[in-house]
C-alpha cells in the first residue's frame, strides 16, 4: 500500500557524513572487490622507479632529464589513449604501431619543400591524423559490421600497414624541416609561460570539480567523497606546479610543448569517457554487449567509433614521434611502439577484458615504461634489462587484472 | 470484474519450420494483478513472451493492448507501448553502477548534452524507493558488487521506471536463495499495487502461489486453463500442467 507520498526521500537533510574513514575504506574495498583496484599500485611503482634510479644515477630527476622524458613518453601516450577505448571495449588494435609510422610519412610527404603536394605544417598534421582516422574506420567496419575477430583485422593491418611504409618511401628517409610539425616535440615554453600554464590548468581543474559539487548541491544530493574530492584540486595544483618548477630549471629549455599536449589529450579524452552518453555507451558495451544492445545502443556504431579513435589517435603519436626525429625513414612505426602502447594502457589499469580502466592510464602507464626506458638508458643497463623489466611490469599488471577480475567472479553473487 | 485486460494475445500460433510452438494459445493479463504463466519445459512460455514482447510476430491471432489491436514488429514498439521484460539473464552491466544501469540506452542529457548524473542519480533513488527496495547502501555501487536478489531488484526497477504498463519478469528466482527471493517477491506485489500488469514466469509453484492473482497454465503450445489463485490448489495446477487435465472449468476471462 505504499505509495510515493508516504515514502520518505531517500537522503535526510543532514546525512551522516559519508566519507568517514570507516565509510571511505568500505566504499575502497568494495572498490579493490569488485575489480577497480584504483591507481594506488601504478603510483608506488613511479616512486619505487624513481628512488631506484634516482640512487644509481641522480641525473635521472634532473630538470634536463625531465623535460627529455616528457618529450619521449609523449608519442607512446598519445597512442595509447586510443588504445584505452579499444581495450575498454573489449576489443585489441594491433595496427596502431604502423598506423604511427603510416600518419608519420603522410605528415612528411605533405610537407616536403618543393613537391606538388606541399602543405602548411598545421594542414599536414591534420591530414595525416585524418588518415589514422580513416584506416582505423577500414578496420573497424570489419569488426562493426562483419564480426571478424578485431586481433586478426588489426595483426593483417599490422602487417601491411608496414608494407605500405615500406613502398612509399623509396628513398628510405624524408627529412622534416616544417617548423610547426617539428615544434610539436621540439618547442619549450619559458619558465614564465610554464607558470601561466600550470596556474590556468589548475584553476580550470579546480573549476570543473567545484562545478561538480555545486551542481550536486543545488540537486540535494551528498557529495560523496568531499574530503578526497578537494584533496585532489590540491594535488592537481600541487602537480602542476611542481612539474612547471621542475621543467623550469632546465637551463636550456622549459616545460615542453608536448606535455601540454599530453594535458590536453588527457582532459579531453577524460570527458569523452565520463561525461559523455559515447563514453558511457563504450563501457557498457566492453562489460556486456548483448546487455547494451538490449539497452537499445547502436552497439556497431560504437565500435565503430572507437577503432577511428584509436586509428586517429595513432596517427597524432606518428606525427609527435617524427617530429621528435624530425624525419621519418623505413622504421617508422616498428620497434617496441605498438607493444610499448598497448603496454601502457594495460600498466596503467585498464582491463584487458574490457569495461574497466581510465583514460588517465595512459599517461601512467606511458610515464612507467618511458621512465624504465630512460632509466636504463642513463644508467647504461642495455636494452635487454629494459626488455626484461617492462615485460616482468607488464606481466604483473595483467595478473593483478585477472586476479581482480577473478576476485570480481567471486563476489558477484 | 469486467475490466478489460492491458495485454491480451487471442488465439496465437507460432511455428519454427515444422515445429509447432504455440496453437491457438491464449493469455491475458489486467491492471494491477498478477498473472502467473507456468507450464513445463517446451510449453511454450517463452515463445508466447516473446510475441508479448515484439521480439516474434504471431503466424496467426491478435494481440490486443487496452483493448485495440496492435501489431508489435520489434521490442521497441512493445516498450514504446509500455511493454518491459526482464530476462532470466537480466542484462546488466556489471562494470557499471546502479544508476547507470538504470539509464542504459536512455540517459537524461542537460542542456550541453552532457550526462545528467544528479538527476539520474536522484530519480534511481526515487524509483527504488517507491519499490521498496531498501536494501542497496549506493545507488553508485558498481552492480558487480551487488547479491543476485538486488541485481533482480535493480532490473525489474529499471523495467517498470519507464512508464511501462505490462512487466513481464521470466524467471526472477530461478537463481536465489531464500531471502533474495522473498526480496523479489515482495517487489512483485509492489509493482501489481502500484497499478501494473505484472506477467510472472516461474517454475516454482511456491512462489507462483505465493504472489499470484491468476494463474495460466500452458502445455505443448496451448492454454490448459486459467484458475483463479484464491480457488485452487497446487495439485490442480500440476496436474493441469503435467497431463492438461482440467478438474473444474475453465475460470473465465
Amino acid at each position: 500500500m505504499t505509495t510515493a507520498a508516504e515514502t520518505p526521500p531517500p537522503q535526510p537533510a543532514t546525512p551522516p557524513p559519508l566519507w568517514s574513514p570507516a565509510a571511505l575504506g568500505r566504499r575502497w574495498w568494495g572498490n579493490v572487490r569488485s575489480g577497480e583496484i584504483g591507481s594506488t599500485p601504478i603510483v608506488v611503482a613511479i616512486a619505487l622507479i624513481t628512488i631506484f634510479f634516482y640512487s644509481k644515477n641522480s641525473n635521472f630527476v634532473g630538470a634536463t632529464n625531465f623535460n627529455n622524458l616528457i618529450v619521449q613518453m609523449a608519442g607512446v601516450t598519445a597512442i595509447a589513449f586510443g588504445v584505452v577505448f579499444v581495450l575498454l571495449l573489449g576489443e585489441i588494435d594491433l595496427s596502431v604501431g604502423y598506423v604511427s609510422g603510416v600518419a608519420g610519412v603522410t605528415v612528411a610527404e605533405l610537407q616536403l619543400p618543393g613537391s606538388s603536394h606541399q602543405l602548411p605544417g598545421l594542414a599536414a598534421i591534420l591530414l595525416a591524423v585524418l588518415v589514422g582516422v580513416a584506416i582505423g574506420a577500414f578496420q573497424g567496419s570489419f569488426v562493426s559490421f562483419l564480426g571478424v575477430p578485431s586481433f586478426v583485422v588489426t595483426l593483417a593491418g599490422n602487417l601491411a600497414w608496414q608494407g605500405v611504409i615500406l613502398k612509399t618511401l623509396p628513398q628510405g628517409v624524408i627529412v622534416i624541416q616544417n617548423n610547426t610539425i617539428n615544434n610539436v616535440a621540439n618547442y619549450f615554453f619559458t619558465p614564465t609561460a610554464g607558470w601561466i600554464i600550470a596556474a590556468v590548468i589548475s584553476a580550470g581543474y579546480a573549476a570543473i570539480v567545484l562545478n561538480g559539487i555545486r551542481v550536486l548541491r543545488r540537486h540535494r544530493l551528498p557529495v560523496d567523497n568531499l574530503p578526497g574530492e578537494l584533496g585532489r584540486i590540491v594535488g592537481v595544483t600541487a602537480v602542476a606546479f611542481l612539474i612547471a618548477y621542475w621543467s623550469g630549471t632546465d637551463p636550456r629549455r622549459g616545460l615542453p610543448f608536448a606535455g601540454l599536449l599530453i594535458v590536453a589529450l588527457l582532459a579531453f579524452w577524460s570527458f569523452i569517457a565520463a561525461r559523455t552518453t559515447f563514453g558511457r555507451h563504450v563501457y557498457a558495451v566492453g562489460g556486456n554487449a548483448e546487455a547494451a544492445r538490449r539497452a537499445g545502443i547502436n552497439v556497431t556504431r560504437i565500435r565503430m567509433f572507437v577503432f577511428m579513435i584509436a586509428g586517429g589517435m595513432a596517427a597524432l603519436g606518428g606525427v609527435i614521434l617524427a617530429s621528435r626525429l624530425r624525419s621519418v625513414d623505413l622504421s617508422a612505426g616498428g620497434g617496441t611502439i605498438l607493444l610499448d602502447a598497448i603496454a601502457a594502457a594495460v600498466i596503467g589499469g585498464v582491463s584487458l577484458f574490457g569495461g574497466r580502466g581510465h583514460v588517465k592510464a595512459a599517461v601512467l602507464g606511458s610515464l612507467v615504461i618511458a621512465m624504465i626506458a630512460n632509466g636504463i638508458d642513463l644508467v647504461g643497463y642495455g636494452s635487454a634489462t629494459q626488455f626484461i623489466v617492462t615485460g616482468a611490469i607488464l606481466l604483473a599488471a595483467v595478473t593483478l587484472d585477472t586476479v581482480s577480475r577473478h576476485r570480481l567472479a567471486a563476489s558477484g553473487r | 470484474m469486467a475490466k478489460t485486460p492491458a495485454l491480451e494475445l487471442r488465439g496465437i500460433y507460432k511455428s519454427f519450420g515444422s515445429v509447432r510452438a504455440l496453437a491457438d494459445c491464449d493469455f491475458e493479463v489486467r491492471e494491477g494483478e498478477v498473472m502467473a504463466l507456468v507450464g513445463d519445459n517446451g510449453a511454450g512460455k517463452s515463445t508466447l513472451v516473446k510475441c508479448a514482447a515484439g521480439i516474434y510476430t504471431p503466424d496467426a491471432g491478435e494481440i490486443r493492448f487496452d483493448g485495440s489491436p496492435v501489431h508489435m514488429q520489434s521490442p521497441k514498439e512493445a516498450a514504446r507501448l509500455g511493454i518491459e521484460v526482464v530476462y532470466q539473464d537480466l542484462a546488466l552491466c556489471d562494470n557499471l553502477d546502479v544508476v547507470q544501469n538504470m539509464y542504459l540506452g536512455r540517459e537524461l542529457h542537460d542542456r550541453l548534452q552532457l550526462l545528467d548524473e544528479p538527476q539520474m542519480r536522484r530519480a534511481t533513488e526515487e524509483t527504488l524507493a517507491d519499490l521498496g527496495v531498501t536494501t542497496i547502501d549506493s545507488v553508485r555501487q558498481r552492480v558487480a558488487t551487488l547479491s543476485g536478489g538486488q541485481r533482480q531488484s535493480v532490473a525489474v526497477a529499471r523495467a517498470v521506471m519507464w512508464n511501462s504498463r505490462v512487466v513481464i519478469l521470466d524467471e526472477p528466482t530461478a537463481a536465489l536463495g531464500v531471502v533474495q527471493t522473498e526480496l523479489v517477491l515482495t517487489l512483485v506485489n509492489r509493482l501489481a499495487e502500484q497499478g501494473l500488469a505484472v506477467v510472472l514466469i516461474s517454475h516454482n509453484l511456491n512462489d507462483v502461489f505465493e504472489v499470484a492473482t491468476r494463474i495460466t497454465v500452458l502445455r505443448l503450445g496451448g492454454t490448459v486453463g486459467v484458475y483463479e489463485r484464491a480457488a485452487t490448489s497446487q495439485e490442480e495446477i500440476v496436474r493441469a500442467i503435467t497431463s492438461g487435465a482440467q478438474s473444474r472449468e475453465i475460470q473465465h476471462a
